[in-house]
């Protein structure tokens, strides 16, 4: 099958057995050069070897608050540069503009591990010339060193950059935290450049080499705080996500994995966070202190550091100004890189967890999981670190109300596969806990509690005698997304969503 | 059977449908806007459609907003609208 | 044994999202409301939604609706719709002797009982007689933010005011072997509160917490509960107690304390709600 603008000899996704690419490419820049500051972007544009056709990447720590990948699109824009492939670890609403470039075939290939927002939409309805790639936030690394993908220019928005490159997101006006995402795009890009809001003269402490960095461009600012990290993030009031996740953590409890040493990580969204609010009482009460917790950092896992309740952080991402001042402050809160993070290619921090919770907009009867698409087939997210973790840890727990309004959660079939039913084995809802039958060690330990466990079926027959089968999304034919395993292979491809 | 007066029921919240029924001098018009249109949009009608059709309610124009309604809701809420559109002032 | 009632939870009568659902939170029973949760010009579209609701979906709790007051213009029209649904209770606001009577007359027939609010100065007083009043009225609750408007006093967190009240209604119910259960804690956010005022209700005699949010029956259920230590404690009497049966001894000794009839008959109590709540296999006892 030939899909415009992906490789022709792809491989189908058959099993979680990860498929490793056989040769790697290793990083070998080393640009001490003490002249790579310049005074604008234009006039650094001015300097660089456009052309059409090449790939341009970003990365998302300043998340919806990002300027940079508009303010660089824009300028490029500009200098009639077409058929551009914007290889960015993800996308969000702030960047509506790019939609425009899309429209008069400026970029005509995306790369991401989550996309929400217009660009999303415009993607869904097939207006993208060539294809959407969906990866995950370790494959993205694997499409890097693998070759799959050439970076040309790496655009790096940069919170502290001194006059070497070294790049620091813990320090600024824009302080993000960790910059995880970041670092492949460094080292490998042709060319590397650091937009930055406060250029210094000298850095110690950073995630970024001077020596991957090749022109370092200031500007008046490179994002908008309030967009890149909330002020607290709170766990849910909601009654239905509070006893999901009470339910949770009776299962991480009762898993026969929690014991002193284990290991988390958990989500910033609503019955997520909520997890690590019952598991701290819970470790509490039966003194289990665990090793560490990973993944995107949020105050709450911070306040369990500093309780001692774990050891350590590794933070490929921070979600809010906690987390920024505990990786500033906290040597136990340790920022990584996303390879170090996810990468199968790399010793991941994810083949070390115990436990992970995490969301789904759609899941079926094989426990496999959608986040990539909402349940009408329009992209609202991705895998990020989803499938990567799945994979990963010995416990892949799933969090969700079984329905939402009239919305339901569990399908006949999924509209997309993100994340393999093989590696999920727990759907936690508020009716019922469902263990995939794979799993026979969890269902007998669960089998001495009082923890309502179900079969998938039941939860979903509950649903279907309260919203009734809901009708099948008709969508067309062109294929509008690849979605890649966290090994590159296409475990599912997004069709056209058709005009409502 | 026919209405006396416009009536309407429900509200704009989640998981809750807004009816609005006129009655008219046309054959009987289901106008449906729905957060879930493209999963339960023929359903919603159906389970309309039945309410009038227990009632013998004929020349009605009923206008549906639904937040997510479950049948049961839309229901109370159809039958709700046709009780307080038939009483007389 | 009676129904185990460690909490019951207030559903507004015209909200969809929180009567379709209010059985997922582990509340003991539900309480469909129509009075003072829905608004004068939205009482029949309650009325309706709560009664679609309970004929569309099995619900697992205990189901009781509070209807309007005998002296409103709904009392009629909700007791008209309620008679043919598949309720255990209704709940009777504002009670007094008549009100029950005039219950009473029209639950006739009907499977359904009657569970009294108690919330005026009078109804306090006159609780004994109020219970008395039929054999269908199962128990009561105590409804503390009316009763202080009646009492003309502010209703604190420590709920000192409503003392009096408290004891009088365990008491009357206990003479006549009904349940009594406590009037909600109203700062949904005070977990802390909850627990104390739950802990407090308990020690007094009640069986059971009202709640006005989800969040707070995690908290009661626990309260109302035996605890972990009182259900190994009975287990350990109840065993002691086979013993000596067998060894032909009447009075026997726990850690050098006597054990009677009345603690072996709280040992009893204990291990049967222990073992309907789950707490304790069948097998524990032998």
């Amino acid at each position: 099958m030939k899909i415009n603008g992906y490789k022709e000899n792809f491989e189908l996704f058959t099993s979680v057995d990860l498929h490793k690419t056989s040769k790697l490419i290793y990083p070998n820049k080393n640009n001490l050069s003490k002249d790579k500051y310049r005074d604008s972007l234009d006039k650094l544009l001015d300097e660089l070897p456009l052309k059409d056709g090449m790939t341009i990447s970003f990365h998302h720590h300043l998340r919806n608050g990002d300027y940079v990948l508009n303010m660089v699109m824009e300028k490029i824009a500009q200098r009639n540069i077409h058929d551009i492939t914007i290889f960015a670890s993800s996308l969000f609403p702030c960047h509506k503009p790019i939609v425009d470039l899309i429209e008069k075939g400026i970029v005509t290939r995306i790369y991401a591990a989550y996309i929400s927002g217009p660009v999303a939409e415009a993607i869904s309805f097939g207006k993208l010339e060539k294809v959407c790639v969906m990866h995950t936030h370790g494959g993205r690394v694997r499409l890097v060193e693998s070759g799959d993908v050439k970076i040309d220019l790496a655009f790096i928005a940069s919170p502290t950059c001194d006059k070497l490159g070294n790049i620091s997101g813990k320090h600024g006006k824009s302080a993000c935290g960790s910059l995880g995402y970041a670092v492949t795009d460094a080292q490998y890009a042709e060319i590397a450049v650091a937009i930055t809001d406060n250029y210094v003269d000298h850095i110690d402490e950073y995630e970024i080499e001077g020596r991957y960095i090749d022109y370092i461009v200031s500007v008046p600012s490179i994002g908008d705080p309030k967009g890149i990290v909330s002020g607290t993030t709170q766990i849910t009031r909601n009654p239905i996500g509070l006893k999901i996740a009470r339910l949770a953590a009776d299962v991480i409890r009762y898993s026969g994995y929690f014991r002193n040493g284990f290991s988390f990580q958990t989500g910033a969204g609503g019955a997520s966070l909520a997890v690590s609010y019952y598991l701290k009482q819970i470790m509490r009460e039966h003194q289990i202190k665990g090793s560490f917790a990973s993944g995107g950092i949020t105050g709450y896992i911070v306040e369990m550091l500093e309780a001692g309740l774990f050891d350590k952080l590794y933070d490929v991402q921070c979600f809010d100004l906690e987390a920024v001042r505990s990786i500033r402050e906290n040597k136990n809160h340790i920022a990584i890189s996303a390879s170090k993070y996810a990468n199968i290619n790399d010793d991941a921090i994810v083949n070390d967890l115990d436990f992970v919770i995490l969301g789904a907009t759609e899941i079926d009867l094989d426990f496999n999981v959608n986040v990539t698409t909402s349940s009408t087939g329009i992209i609202m997210g991705g895998s990020g670190g989803h499938a990567d973790t799945a994979s990963g840890s010995k416990v892949t727990i799933i969090v969700s109300p079984l329905f939402n309004a009239r919305i339901p959660l569990i399908k006949e079939r999924v509209l997309c596969r993100t994340t393999p039913g093989e590696s999920v084995d727990v759907l936690v809802t508020e009716r019922g806990i469902a263990v995939n039958p794979k799993r026979t060690d969890l269902l007998e330990n669960f089998k001495r509690t009082n923890l309502p466990i179900v079969s998938i079926e039941e939860l979903k027959e509950i649903t279907d005698k309260y919203l009734g089968v809901p009708e099948e999304i008709a969508l067309g034919d062109k294929v509008v997304a690849v979605i890649e395993y966290r090994d590159g292979t296409v475990i599912d491809m997004l069709r056209q969503k058709l005009n409502r | 059977m026919r209405l006396t007066k416009p009536a309407k029921a429900g509200t704009y919240e989640s998981n809750d449908i807004y009816i609005m029924i006129y009655p008219t001098e046309e054959d009987t018009f289901i106008e449906i806007e729905s957060i879930v249109s493209e999963l339960y949009g023929k359903h919603i009608r159906q389970v309309i459609e039945a309410v009038l059709k227990e009632h013998n309610l004929t020349n009605v124009y009923v206008k549906a907003i639904d937040k997510g309604a479950l049948d049961y809701a839309i229901r109370s809420r159809m039958l709700t609208a046709i009780k307080r559109g038939l009483e007389h002032e | 044994m009676n129904r185990i009632r460690r909490s019951m939870l207030f559903i507004p009568g015209n909200n969809p999202g929180m009567v379709q659902n209010g059985d997922v939170f582990d509340s003991d029973a539900l309480i469909f409301d129509l009075e003072d949760s829905v608004a004068l010009e939205e009482k029949d579209a309650a009325r309706e939604l709560v009664k679609q609701a309970l004929e569309t979906f099995e619900f697992n709790a205990e189901l009781i609706v509070r209807l309007s007051p005998l002296d409103s213009p709904f009392f009629e029209a909700d007791i008209e719709a309620l008679k043919k649904l598949p309720i255990n209770m209704i709940l009777l606001p504002k009670a007094s002797v008549e009100g029950v009577k005039v219950l009473e007359k029209q639950l006739r027939g009907t499977n359904i009982n009657i569970m009294v609010l108690i919330e005026s100065a009078l109804g306090v007083e006159k609780v004994f007689d109020i219970l008395s009043t039929s054999e269908r009225c199962l128990g009561l609750m105590l409804g503390g933010e009316d009763l202080c408007v009646d009492l003309n006093c502010k209703r604190t967190k420590s709920g000192q005011e409503l003392l009096y009240a408290r004891m009088r209604v365990v008491n009357a119910a206990k003479a006549l072997n009904k349940f009594c259960i406590d009037t909600p804690f109203t700062d949904v956010n005070d977990e802390e509160g909850l627990q104390k005022d739950a802990e407090f209700a308990k020690a007094l005699g009640f069986d059971g917490k009202a709640a006005i949010n989800p969040r707070q029956i995690i908290t009661i259920n626990k309260v109302f509960s035996p605890s972990e230590h009182d259900i190994k404690h009975s287990l350990r009497i109840l065993e002691a107690r086979d013993i000596a049966t067998k060894e032909g001894k009447g009075v026997f000794a726990i850690d050098g304390k006597m054990v009677d009839l009345p603690i072996i008959k709280r040992a009893e109590y204990i291990i049967e709600v222990a073992k309907k709540l789950k707490l304790v296999s069948d097998n524990d006892e032998d």
